[in-house]
């Protein structure tokens, strides 16, 4: 099946400022795509480009099969778009803001509406004021609008951010719904409890892609180490002692105690010994499941100036 | 544990606390104590009384009933007194934006009484602190959304408040500035007496911290430590990788020992009654054999917060 978004080292820069670098994937039909990365990473330009809002600079992009840089017109009648400030119009119903989209993308069929408030569930407020519902249910309309015109590839940015596990969770049943049937989905998040949802996952820094793979995948597979959980007191010079520590990926606080990466070979010794020496009492070190927070902060952390 | 605690007085105490607004009570008899030097998070679902509590904590609020005290004061009697030691970085903070990072600082320093003398040192140091420090004479409506939820904590620390109330504080916040949000909250609460109650719609974030508190419709259902909370599901979780994805959550759902089925892009998580854990395991390979669909890989795995919220929330409704 040829992919429905393939990029090859699609790069866009402004002035001296590489925003996006060198770029390449392909994904799928029927994939949802997550990217993930702190803001300035590029995932929103990647984005824009792959709508064909915006020019690449070098590389190349096709979405749906058309170039994006010859036919961004017919990329943006064929795919969906749900924004995190989605474009809802507080004082007309579900039913009319529906009604204005479907008049946006030409589409006539009363049925689809019909439909589209089935399948997110709002017909049982269909004649409610969209300012009167909760954010939850208003990022179910906002899907709604985005899809009315049946596309096959659909951007979603920040879909669930600010809402609960169980809105999220009925969210993303609603996304698996609709890709079971071939639609493709790209996601933007800030979120590892978002990142979960999706079937492979981007990691995006400094404007170029470091992993791309599923969350199960990247967990067993993108650490460039291992995990620990160390229980020691005081904490603050404990993160101080192993901070210091020669070799080590990464150390933070991690509540009650602190959670570091090391490099494949390094054992529980040597962080041992990094924290009696500087006479910091440990409780316990003991060897941890990664989760995508570590793989995403011990790919995107900075060299350590410390030689 | 519990003896380490005994004779320290708490943070937060709230004891039987309701807050009615007409017929609905946000807050349902609320009992909640956060004790000195921890980090307490509070999770529920949208509606659950987060918010309301936090206002009722730093007196915005006047309960209908029962009694709050905060940093030993009572609230609202004493309110004066108990917002003298209260951070407060509410969901929603107003910054002036046309003030510098310094002018607003000094802003808050001044309406929480700082003297004229104290004020700089203070605002520079806690600016300082957050990661500011170069940015003071920066206009607030020029700083990133990153930047400004530091300045809002910074405004709230300004006084050298001894209990923090942070009400999601990271909600479209990048990940990079999160994760040094909450090192900058660590940090503090392991360097002194600082205590922190904070609302989160995250489960990442909830793992951070000491205690995590269930609300639901006003009311604390479970609270405690997060590797206790993940125990309620001990040996209660199955991860499956399979294809096709939905039809097979579909069919294994159907089977009696499984309490929920739940898709994360390419795999399942299984909630199993208790002790069916293995004979699960077996039946969703029969199922699947059966129903000529893929298993890959099938295993027990712990239980994380998110499936604890879940079950939690079907048990009550």
């Amino acid at each position: 099946m040829n992919p429905v978004v393939r990029t090859d080292t699609l790069t866009k820069r402004f002035g001296d400022f590489t925003a996006v670098d060198g770029v390449s994937f392909a994904v799928p039909p029927g994939e949802v795509m997550g990217f993930l990365g702190p803001n300035g990473s590029g995932k929103t330009t990647t984005i824009r480009m792959l709508l064909g809002l915006l020019q690449p600079t070098s590389g190349s992009a096709e979405v749906l099969g058309f170039d994006i840089r010859k036919n961004p017109e017919q990329i943006r009648e064929r795919v969906g778009y749900v924004s995190q400030k989605f474009a809802l119009y507080a004082d007309l119903t579900v039913e009319e803001n529906l009604q204005f989209y479907a008049g946006v993308y030409g589409v006539a069929d009363r049925g689809r509406i019909r439909e589209m408030l089935d399948l997110v569930g709002l017909e049982p407020f269909s004649r409610e004021l969209v300012g009167g519902l909760s954010t939850g249910w208003r990022q179910r309309l906002a899907l709604a609008t985005a899809i009315v015109h049946d596309p096959k590839l659909f951007f979603l940015d920040e879909p669930t951010s600010g809402v609960d596990p169980t809105a999220r969770r009925a969210f993303w049943d609603l996304i698996y719904r609709l890709v079971e049937h071939g639609t493709t989905a790209l996601v933007t998040t800030h979120y590892m409890d978002e990142a979960e949802y999706c079937g492979r996952v981007g990691i995006m820094s400094g404007g170029r892609l470091l992993a791309l793979d599923s969350p199960g995948a990247l967990k067993r597979d993108a650490l460039p180490g291992r995990a620990w959980d160390v229980l020691a007191e005081p904490l603050l010079p404990a993160l101080a002692a192993l901070g210091a520590c020669p070799g080590i990926v990464r150390v933070g606080l991690a509540g009650d105690h602190l959670r570091a990466i090391t490099p494949p070979g390094m054992e529980a010794g040597v962080l041992l010994g990094c924290l009696e020496r500087e006479g910091v009492a440990v409780d316990r070190v003991e060897p941890a499941e990664p989760t995508l927070e570590d793989v995403f902060l011990s790919l995107t952390a900075q060299p350590s100036p410390n030689p | 544990m519990e003896d380490n605690f005994r004779g320290m007085k708490n943070a937060i105490e709230a004891d039987q606390v309701v807050k009615a607004f007409g017929a609905v009570h946000a807050v349902d008899s609320l009992t909640l104590q956060v004790r000195e030097g921890e980090i307490y998070g509070l999770v529920g679902p949208d509606g659950a009384g987060k918010t309301t509590t936090m206002r009722l904590l730093c007196g915005a609020l006047a309960p209908t009933s029962g009694r709050i005290a905060v940093a030993g004061w009572e609230v609202p009697r004493q309110v004066e007194q108990a917002r003298a030691q209260i951070g407060y970085l509410p969901q929603r903070f107003s910054l002036y934006e046309e003030l510098t990072v310094l002018e607003n600082l000094r802003f808050f320093a001044e309406i929480r009484s700082l003297t004229g003398t104290d004020w700089l040192p203070r605002s520079r140091e806690i600016l300082d602190f957050v990661g500011l420090g170069e940015f003071a004479g920066r206009r607030a409506g020029q700083l990133s959304g990153g930047m400004k939820q530091k300045l809002g904590l910074a405004a709230a620390l300004v006084h050298r408040p001894r209990v923090l109330l942070l009400d999601e504080p990271t909600t479209g916040v990048d990940p990079a500035t999160r994760q040094s949000f909450w090192q900058l909250i660590i940090r503090l609460v392991s360097e002194g007496r600082l205590s922190v109650l904070v609302s989160t719609p995250y489960m990442d974030e909830a793992g951070r911290c000491n205690r995590v508190g269930f609300m639901q419709t006003g009311r604390l259902v479970v609270e405690g430590p997060p590797g206790v909370l993940r125990d309620i599901l001990a040996d209660r979780i199955l991860e499956v990788i399979g294809r096709p994805l939905r039809p097979l959550r579909d069919a294994v759902r159907t089977d009696p020992d499984v309490e929920d089925a739940q898709m994360f892009g390419d795999r399942l998580h299984l909630r199993t009654r208790a002790g069916t854990r293995a004979t699960v395991c077996d039946r969703v390979r029969e199922i699947a054999m059966e129903k000529q669909f893929t298993v890959e890989r099938i295993r027990p795995i712990p239980a994380g917060l998110e499936d604890v919220f879940i079950s939690l929330l079907e048990a009550k409704p």
